[in-house]
């Protein structure tokens, strides 16, 4: 039975997007936990640390993200456990978040002039002390307008759930379109959400480092 | 413990099907990006040259395309044409929906690049009596090019993985290659390890390949 793209269909489309911002807040919240540990090893002075970590960004930054969802799904499933693609998407997603926003960060840890953490010890700070209070507060500065734009990639690559069979605004828009036969209305209802909800990201991203590098200048 | 013996010669032995997929991984990388360096170039003409009309498609264009997911655009390209009468091999479909997506992504590269170029050397060419085209050409472009060549080649690091997706219209790339090979043999887990090694292998050559472009023909001495 076909038929037409109605009102329906739409608050359907809209009511999925909830899955795409869970999605993504799943993604964020984990990745930047596990980021911020990616990035304190990656600009650690003891070497097997950073070895791993750089190593770790390397594997999720040269292989595709698709891929990567892929064999965390069907690795649980070797592992012995059985998982659902709403939890394999959530590891995957976040997994890959963090490689991506540990480097952001290793940036941004690594712009904090030296002479800044030399101030800190010289004024007899611990290390803990010159990082967490001196280093890391400069550098929170400068990860904003990059983490902001992150956070859109992020947003954008829940869609990929779909393919794992996770059902988002994606697979919705595919299921409403096999039931309507209204693809280019279908996807591009499917677009404008998205749009939606990355474009005033991507435009607040732009406008801060805007700022700050004003106030750098 | 594991209970699970990996079998990794029974995907091993597809080698033949892996490398045609590898093959067409590379050639719709390519070709897109070819492609997509002409809108982009264009585009970034357009924005710098061009009337307020031409100024604004360039703007809707870039940033509809940067904020909507690539699997969205592949699928718009794909299910949506042939509702309007055009019918188009899956293959062209997705070498259409890349070079789209990968020239938003370089509009703004070069866009970037061309206002990295001080003003004061356009003067200069003025001055020099160059024609506009000339000092586009030779001075704002060649500068530029060489300025935002690291991110073009990340850039088409990023095409090439993010080529995987369009497994989803059923290309026959490295990723579907993976689908139908697992879906005979069952080993899936070791399918998509390997295709995965794969990808990284691909990734590394071409970060390799572009270094060493870079040193030859690229560095400014």
């Amino acid at each position: 039975m076909i038929r037409d793209f109605s009102t329906g269909d739409l608050v359907l489309l809209l009511l999925a997007a909830r899955w795409t911002i869970a999605l993504s807040v799943i993604a964020f919240v984990g990745g930047s936990a596990v980021g911020l540990l990616v990035a304190l090893a990656r600009t650690s002075s003891a070497r097997i640390p950073r070895y791993l970590a750089t190593f770790y960004i390397e594997l999720f930054q040269d292989t595709p993200l698709l891929m990567q969802l892929f064999v965390v799904f069907f690795g649980a499933n070797v592992l012995g456990f059985q998982i659902s693609a709403w939890t394999a998407v959530s590891i995957g997603l976040t997994l890959y978040g963090s490689a991506f926003l540990g480097e952001i960060w290793r940036g941004c840890i690594q712009a904090v002039p030296a002479g800044q953490w030399e101030a800190a010890k010289a004024l007899g700070l611990r290390t803990w002390q010159a990082s967490l209070l001196v280093v890391l507060p400069q550098a929170l500065r400068l990860a904003v307008p990059p983490t902001i734009g992150f956070l859109v990639q992020l947003i954008k690559n829940t869609s990929l759930a779909s393919i794992v069979g996770f059902t988002e605004l994606t697979r919705t828009g595919q299921l409403v379109n096999n039931a309507t036969y209204e693809p280019l209305m279908v996807f591009l209802v499917v677009s404008l959400i998205y749009f939606a909800l990355c474009w005033p990201l991507s435009l607040a991203s732009r406008r801060l480092e805007r700022r700050l590098a004003r106030t750098a200048a | 413990m594991l209970n699970y013996t990996f079998q990794f010669g029974a995907v091993l032995r597809d080698w033949p099907l892996l490398l045609d997929g590898l093959l067409l991984t590379v050639k719709l990388s390519i070709v897109s990006m070819v492609f997509g360096m002409a809108i982009a170039t264009a585009c970034a003409f357009a924005s710098a040259y061009g009337g307020k009309g031409l100024q604004r498609g360039v703007l809707v264009y870039v940033e509809f395309i940067r904020n909507t997911p690539f699997l969205v655009q592949v699928l718009f390209v794909y299910l949506g044409l042939p509702s309007l009468g055009i019918r188009l091999p899956a293959e062209y479909a997705a070498i259409l929906a890349m070079t789209i997506n990968v020239g938003a992504y370089g509009a703004e590269i070069i866009r970037a690049g061309i206002e990295s170029i001080p003003r004061g050397q356009v003067e200069a060419g003025k001055v020099l009596g160059l024609r506009p085209l000339q000092i586009f050409r030779l001075i704002i472009l060649k500068q530029a090019l060489i300025a935002i060549y690291p991110a073009l080649t990340s850039q088409f690091i990023l095409l090439m993985l993010g080529s995987s997706i369009v497994s989803a219209i059923a290309v026959e790339e490295l990723t579907a290659t993976a689908n139908s090979i697992q879906s005979r043999n069952f080993r899936t887990f070791e399918v998509y390890f390997i295709v995965t090694l794969i990808y990284m292998a691909l990734s590394l050559a071409f970060r390799v390949a572009f270094h060493l472009i870079h040193e030859r023909w690229i560095r400014v001495r």
